[in-house]
């Protein structure tokens, strides 16, 4: 909805004081960097030109240092810039998605599901990375994910959401104390009792039931 | 073999002439289809009509839809002037570019559908506008897909602008038709082999391009773009030193007489020092419009045809009158010029087998009405519901016992052995008189005559240098010398000549 890739059915989105319905569209979307589940590479482009993409519609060329500076920040290979997505694994994948996402020196990063399709390690590591981005390049990041676990380690603000309405907006910290009511609770219980299952796990003699 | 490959050889022409009607017909599918296909895929009624409207065109069989043109041409000249082409290279162009709608269409449309969801989201997502995701992703995905609408569509098309020949567009089908005809097997091979061959080129070099699209082989597209390119400029510039406008067109309509009599008066012409050039194998409807409009120059037409199919009428007013009205209805309404007769006529007539006509004492149609209950009489697939049988009923009350229809060349073998008593023949097919045929006379005159007229566009009605070329051949070709070149092209084995040929011949036995 930020970027009006949806439509909204009531209420106002704002970015910075405008409304985005009313800001033009290709413009507002080059100011925000958007990650989502599919990645969605360009598949006859290299690495280097997916990146490029938004300076391009722009008009403007990407220099190849600011391309493997990208590159360099979702730790990728200065080589991987010729090839294309299809010789990619899917984490290798999502970096580049990341990377186009800040080629544009984006004022927001929207990442929407955006390691649901990547194994545990991959997954982890690059949630890393993006917070460790986050918090270097001075983003304002929004991401929206089902696992509770995930948004508990990476954010600062949790909301929750409820049938289409906004039911917490509590720290990661005040959740875990117990605060932002039911719905919330409910959700960090699952990430919490699975912590104290294989915690349980470690101290039980082997072969014993979990 | 050799013989072939020196038809093969003489076809340059043609060939060019088939490459240019084939390329500008899928060109213009193509300038049609893309943007259609860029529309239909942003709106599905668009798209429900556009590929219901083209499979639709494409149920049509392509040999109707070519003819379909003329009438449809012809009544657009109120719109677009009498200028308007009704016959030749446009009516083909725009049938076969309906044709090649579909495959282009309806993969342009399927590529767009089957595009990654995901790769247009990033695409809105990375902010480009609606042409610039066209421009930078759609269609560069897509073009693969198209690529291999369009390589179908130019194998169909080059198959079926052979057909184009029955609309006055020279075409590889010249030969086929021709050969057809005359049952020379070696032209219907040649132009086979060479509008095969040209798909089976042409499906390659498109297919390298496909490929090159797909591969994103930028060398590969370009190569055979290239080849494609340098195909087309050298047909256009063959093309280019053909036919000027001095050229003489000769007509023919589809049967043997007609393409002998086409080398005759081009032989004629040639030798009055003119350039000539040949339209074989017109549908038999449309050569009275091709020369009313002067698409075409000459053609060889008869007087009951044009009586029933020109003038609409159905009464027979003998011979001479029927002729005498042709040629005041041409010059005050078509402004066509009848020279002349040729001196023959190629009348429906009924024939039997001497054998037979003894035997039942028919030597009339007077003879026929008390025996025809019990005959069974053959004809063309057309003649039972022509006028001219109708006329015959009437005239003498004939109720036959059977009628059967067979193609020409099969109603003299079912005459032959039996399956018919009587056939409907023609008066100058040279079968009547090597099976030895009895010709059945008519005395009520209820068959009407069809005097061979020779007839001149309007565009070169008042030449009289022309006229005076082709006078030597009014009134100087008799049935009897017809027969024998129409037999001679007609028949098998040995002495079969080709229509060249056996105008040569006539043109001797008639002393020019």
């Amino acid at each position: 909805m930020v970027n009006t890739l949806v439509e909204p059915s009531g209420g106002r989105v704002l970015f910075g004081e405008d409304d985005v319905t009313t800001l033009p569209q290709a413009q507002l979307r080059r100011r925000v960097g958007y990650v989502f589940q599919g990645i969605g590479l360009f598949p006859h482009f290299t690495v280097s030109e997916n990146i490029a993409i938004g300076p391009r519609l722009a008009g403007e060329t990407l220099p190849a240092s600011r391309i493997a500076d990208l590159l360099n920040l979702v730790e990728l290979d200065i080589e991987m810039a010729s090839r294309m997505p299809d010789e990619l694994s899917g984490g290798q994948r999502q970096r580049v998605g990341v990377a186009r996402a800040l080629a544009n020196a984006p004022e927001l990063l929207i990442m929407d599901e955006p390691f649901g399709a990547l194994d545990p390690i991959t997954r982890d590591a690059l949630g890393e990375k993006v917070r460790e981005l986050h918090t270097k390049l001075g983003l304002t990041t929004i991401m929206v994910t089902h696992d509770m676990a995930e948004a508990l380690l990476l954010a600062d603000r949790v909301l929750v959401m409820d049938k289409g309405a906004l039911v917490t907006d509590e720290t990661p910290r005040a959740l875990l104390k117990g605060e932002g009511g039911e719905i919330a609770q409910g959700l960090v219980a699952v990430p919490r009792e699975q912590a104290e299952r294989l915690a349980h796990m470690e101290d039980m003699p082997e072969g014993g039931p979990a | 073999m050799s013989e072939i490959i020196e038809i093969l050889l003489g076809l340059g022409d043609k060939f060019a002439a088939h490459i240019v009607l084939a390329a500008s017909a899928i060109g213009l599918g193509i300038l049609v289809a893309l943007p259609l296909a860029i529309w239909a895929s942003r709106s599905p009624t668009v798209s429900r009509v556009a590929l219901g409207f083209a499979s639709l065109v494409q149920t049509i069989p392509a040999l109707a839809l070519l003819a379909l043109f003329f009438p449809i041409l012809l009544s657009l000249r109120v719109v677009f002037g009498e200028n308007l082409p009704t016959l030749g290279f446009l009516p083909a162009l725009l049938a076969l570019a309906l044709y090649a709608l579909l495959p282009i269409l309806r993969n342009a449309v399927t590529a767009q559908a089957n595009l990654d969801p995901q790769v247009l989201e990033a695409a809105d997502g990375v902010g480009m506008t609606s042409l610039q995701k066209l421009r930078l992703v759609e269609a560069p995905l897509a073009a693969p897909f198209v690529m291999a609408g369009i390589r179908t569509a130019s194998v169909w098309t080059i198959g079926a602008a052979t057909l184009s020949t029955t609309i006055g567009q020279p075409s590889l089908g010249d030969p086929i038709f021709a050969g057809l005809q005359t049952q020379n097997w070696a032209l219907v091979v040649a132009g086979c082999i060479a509008s095969a061959g040209l798909a089976l080129v042409v499906d390659a070099l498109l297919g390298m391009i496909e490929s090159g699209f797909a591969k994103r082989r930028k060398w590969q597209w370009g190569a055979g773009l290239a080849a494609v390119a340098f195909g087309l400029g050298a047909a256009l510039f063959a093309q280019g030193d053909g036919e000027d406008d001095d050229t003489i067109i000769i007509a023919s309509k589809q049967f043997s007489e007609q393409y002998i009599l086409a080398q005759l008066i081009g032989a004629q012409l040639e030798k009055a020092g003119y350039s000539v050039a040949y339209r074989d194998g017109l549908g038999s409807a449309v050569v009275h419009s091709a020369v009313a409009s002067s698409n075409i120059d000459i053609s060889v037409d008869y007087t009951g045809t044009i009586w029933t199919n020109e003038l609409e009428r159905t009464d027979n007013p003998g011979r001479e009158a029927m002729y005498e009205t042709i040629v005041e209805w041409e010059r005050e309404n078509t402004g066509v010029r009848v020279l002349g007769r040729l001196g023959f006529e190629n009348a429906y007539a009924f024939a039997m087998r001497a054998d037979r006509s003894a035997e039942l004492g028919i030597t009339s149609l007077e003879d026929m009405v008390a025996v025809a209950p019990q005959l069974t009489l053959g004809g063309d697939p057309e003649f039972f519901e022509r006028p001219e049988w109708i006329a015959v009923r009437e005239a003498y009350g004939l109720r036959v016992g059977e009628t059967r229809n067979f193609s020409p060349t099969f109603m003299y073998n079912a005459l032959q052995s039996g399956e018919a008593d009587a056939i409907s023949a023609y008066t100058s097919d040279g079968r009547i008189a090597a099976d030895k045929l009895v010709v059945l006379e008519d005395p009520r005159e209820a068959l009407p005559s069809y005097d061979a007229m020779l007839m001149m566009s309007p565009r070169i009605a008042e030449d009289e240098d022309i006229a005076a070329a082709l006078q030597p051949l009014i009134g100087a070709i008799s049935v009897e010398v017809m027969r024998e070149a129409n037999y001679a092209v007609d028949r098998k084995g040995e002495g079969k000549l080709s229509p060249k040929d056996a105008a040569e011949q006539l043109a001797d036995q008639i002393g020019l």
